[in-house]
């Protein structure tokens, strides 16, 4: 239903002082909770106090006053991309060019090579290169929703950092794979029994949680009416 | 002069006689001629936000014509999106308004699903209720307080940023990114909310709640903010229709028209919640509609965590949602489907659709149309700030200078919405 929010000035606003008073009242009990405490002071640190060295610098700058130190990013946090390892070490990127082609912004390059140790039954390709350019990059995430053998990420908890040229932020694959982790992620062959391969990881899962690189999905936690898991 | 002059009286020296709106004191009556001044303000003028020219016709501090020229934010949106697959477009639609994204987002999904004829499962539309409700309030926190530092008040300002800060840590904490969350997804949301979602957004908006009402003691009833504010810009209901207005500023008029109310979508029909209206028309009408908005808005988050019903968060239906990573892993049906998607976009049936919601600053309207690709043929935006800055010049004539900035705010132009 209509609400009829509008106001009239009445002679008490035109008095001006009242108003004036109560209002000086709010600002000047900010200012003294805020001298006196630091519980509603909001400022945070810049971003870069993310950077290693100054995590590993405990002096804190002069006159730092705020509660908290620096944000903590949530477990979603969209931030530099990575390339997840197997766990003999290489990509495991199968270079299938899927991210490639959702990117709206067309800022992934991957050229494929072929592998040259691959039986038939292992994995032929293998990403020669594979460049993201993090200023083009529009940070949607569809990549990582497109891989689908849980090779690409964004979950590294690393925000871009400042480049001084334009082609430092051009992320190379060893950059991407310097941040990756190995998936546990069951994939390509595990057969019909894939459910129960999970069902059985299920445990590892939850004992390697804290570190968000051990969970399969890398989206989130959808559920499917289908999905008996 | 000392006669006693009436509006629309020519008198013989040439001197016009103007009356200030109800409730002006001072420019009353007759002025001195002057000559008219053109001034161009903008496109880059630091106290517009958003990038707009006015061009001025100025008689002395008064303003005798206002020209707005938007367009100089246009990105070819509506070109881009028909070069992109459907769900490639939701991190174009993040960028039209950037102060609520979310509520694009979701604008273009009901666009998509309406096209397609599905809709998302109802705790997917109670999610996208929340986050879109928790949008509206960031949308309308930055409003208003631009709105009060135009006035000169600076202080409220902090107090009421903080607040939209704590928003964009929900929204990451659900979409993963501060501002350009590309959360919602054709038939349903990328990821169901996570755990303690519910119990930090309660929290949040209980905090918000006490600040807007701070902020409602600190400036609402400030001689100098009504001053400044009452009786200032007005356009009456009917113009406003004839404008094309909607959302907040149409209601400021006294329309009662709120999309959410009139056509309800997504599950707005089982919310209780009260559309505020004004009487006026003026800016201070504007921003009283927006503070009782922004409780209304908490009041229906509080409801959605009460009534969210259990469930799917994605429509089961291969044809429009990826499968689960685990089936694309390891299925090969999975696997097909996760590419067939990929590659050729989903395929939605030809045909036109107009789907409105209410956004920020009033109906967000999606026209899409499709051959039955995996890409639309078109895809057109309604903005709804658009409408409202073709009125500006002609509610802004006879007003002063001063007025050109607070009136802008309350018509809340987004460049990125406005101009595509
Ligand atoms: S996040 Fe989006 S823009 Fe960036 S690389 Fe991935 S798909 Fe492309
Ligand atoms: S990162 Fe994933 S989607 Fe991209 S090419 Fe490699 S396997 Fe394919």
């Amino acid at each position: 239903m209509a609400k009829v929010v509008s106001i009239k000035r009445t002679l008490w606003d035109a008095l001006y002082l009242p108003s004036i008073i109560k209002g000086l009242g709010i600002t000047l009990r900010h200012f003294f909770v805020n001298t006196f405490t630091s519980r509603e002071i909001e400022t945070l640190r810049y971003g870069e106090w993310d950077l290693p060295d100054y995590k590993d610098n405990p002096a804190k700058p002069e006159g730092w006053r705020g509660k908290k130190k620096t944000r903590d990013l949530p477990d979603r946090h969209r931030g530099l991309h990575r390339l997840m390892k197997r766990p003999d070490g290489s990509a495991r990127c199968t270079a299938c060019m899927m991210c490639a082609t959702v990117c709206p912004a067309n800022c992934i390059h991957i050229e494929a090579g072929e592998r040259e140790d691959a039986t038939s039954r292992d994995i032929e390709k293998y990403p020669a290169t594979f460049v993201i350019d993090e200023l083009v990059c529009v940070v949607c995430g569809l990549c990582v929703e497109a891989c689908p053998c849980d090779a690409l990420r964004m979950d590294s908890q690393q925000m871009m950092k400042p480049v001084a040229h334009r082609d430092d932020a051009v992320q190379q694959k060893d950059q991407l794979m310097s941040r990756g982790a190995t998936s546990i992620a069951v994939d390509g062959g595990a057969g019909a029994d894939w459910r129960n391969e999970y069902a059985r990881l299920g445990d590892a899962r939850q004992i390697y949680r804290p570190d968000r690189s051990f969970s399969d999905d890398p989206i989130g936690y959808r559920i499917r009416n289908t999905d008996s898991k | 002069m000392a006669q006693a002059v009436k509006k629309g009286d020519t008198l013989p020296q040439g001197l016009e006689v103007t009356r200030r709106p109800l409730g002006r004191q001072r420019l009353d009556g007759v002025d001195l001629p002057t000559d008219e001044m053109v001034l161009n303000m903008g496109p880059a003028h630091p106290a517009t936000h958003g990038t707009v020219h006015i061009k001025l016709t100025l008689d002395g501090e008064k303003i005798r014509q206002a020209d707005v020229n938007v367009g100089y934010l246009h990105r070819g949106f509506e070109k881009e999106a028909e070069a992109h697959t459907w769900a490639e477009i939701f991190p174009y639609t993040d960028r039209l308004n950037y102060v609520s994204p979310m509520l694009n987002n979701i604008g273009y999904a009901l666009a998509v699903e309406k096209l397609l004829g599905i809709s998302a499962p109802k705790r997917a539309q109670w999610l996208c209720m929340i986050v879109g409700e928790l949008a509206r309030l960031a949308d309308h926190l930055t409003c208003m307080a631009a709105q009060v530092m135009e006035v000169g008040a600076f202080t409220p300002y902090f107090y009421v940023i903080k607040c939209r800060e704590w928003i964009w840590d929900l929204l990451e904490a659900i979409s993963g990114a501060r501002l350009t969350h590309s959360y919602v997804r054709v038939g349903g949301v990328a990821a169901d909310m996570p755990e303690n979602f519910d119990k930090q957004t309660i929290d949040i908006i209980d905090r918000i709640t006490k600040v807007i009402d701070e902020f409602d003691a600190l400036m609402t009833r400030n001689r100098i903010f009504m001053d400044r504010m009452m009786h200032i810009a007005v356009i009456s209901g009917e113009d406003a229709i004839n404008y094309g207005w909607t959302g907040p500023c149409l209601r400021g008029s006294g329309v009662d028209y709120d999309i959410r109310k009139v056509h309800p979508y997504l599950a707005y029909d089982e919310v209780d919640f009260e559309v505020p209206i004004g009487i006026n028309g003026d800016n201070m009408d504007r921003y009283l509609v927006r503070l009782e908005e922004m409780r209304q808005s908490i009041h229906i988050i509080h409801q959605c965590f009460a009534k969210m019903p259990e469930g799917p968060v994605a429509v089961d239906n291969p044809r429009v949602m990826l499968p689960p990573k685990r089936e694309a892993y390891n299925s090969i049906e999975g696997m097909i489907n996760h590419f067939k998607l990929v590659v050729d976009g989903i395929e939605v049936p030809a045909g036109e659709s107009y789907s409105y919601t209410e956004a920020g600053n009033g109906e967000l309207g999606f026209y899409l149309v499709s051959d039955g690709s995996g890409r639309p043929v078109k895809c057109r935006v309604r903005p709804p700030c658009f409408m409202q800055m073709t009125a500006m010049g002609d509610i802004l004539r006879d007003h002063l200078l001063a007025d050109i900035i607070p009136t802008f705010d309350t018509l809340n132009m987004i460049g990125g919405e406005c101009d595509r």
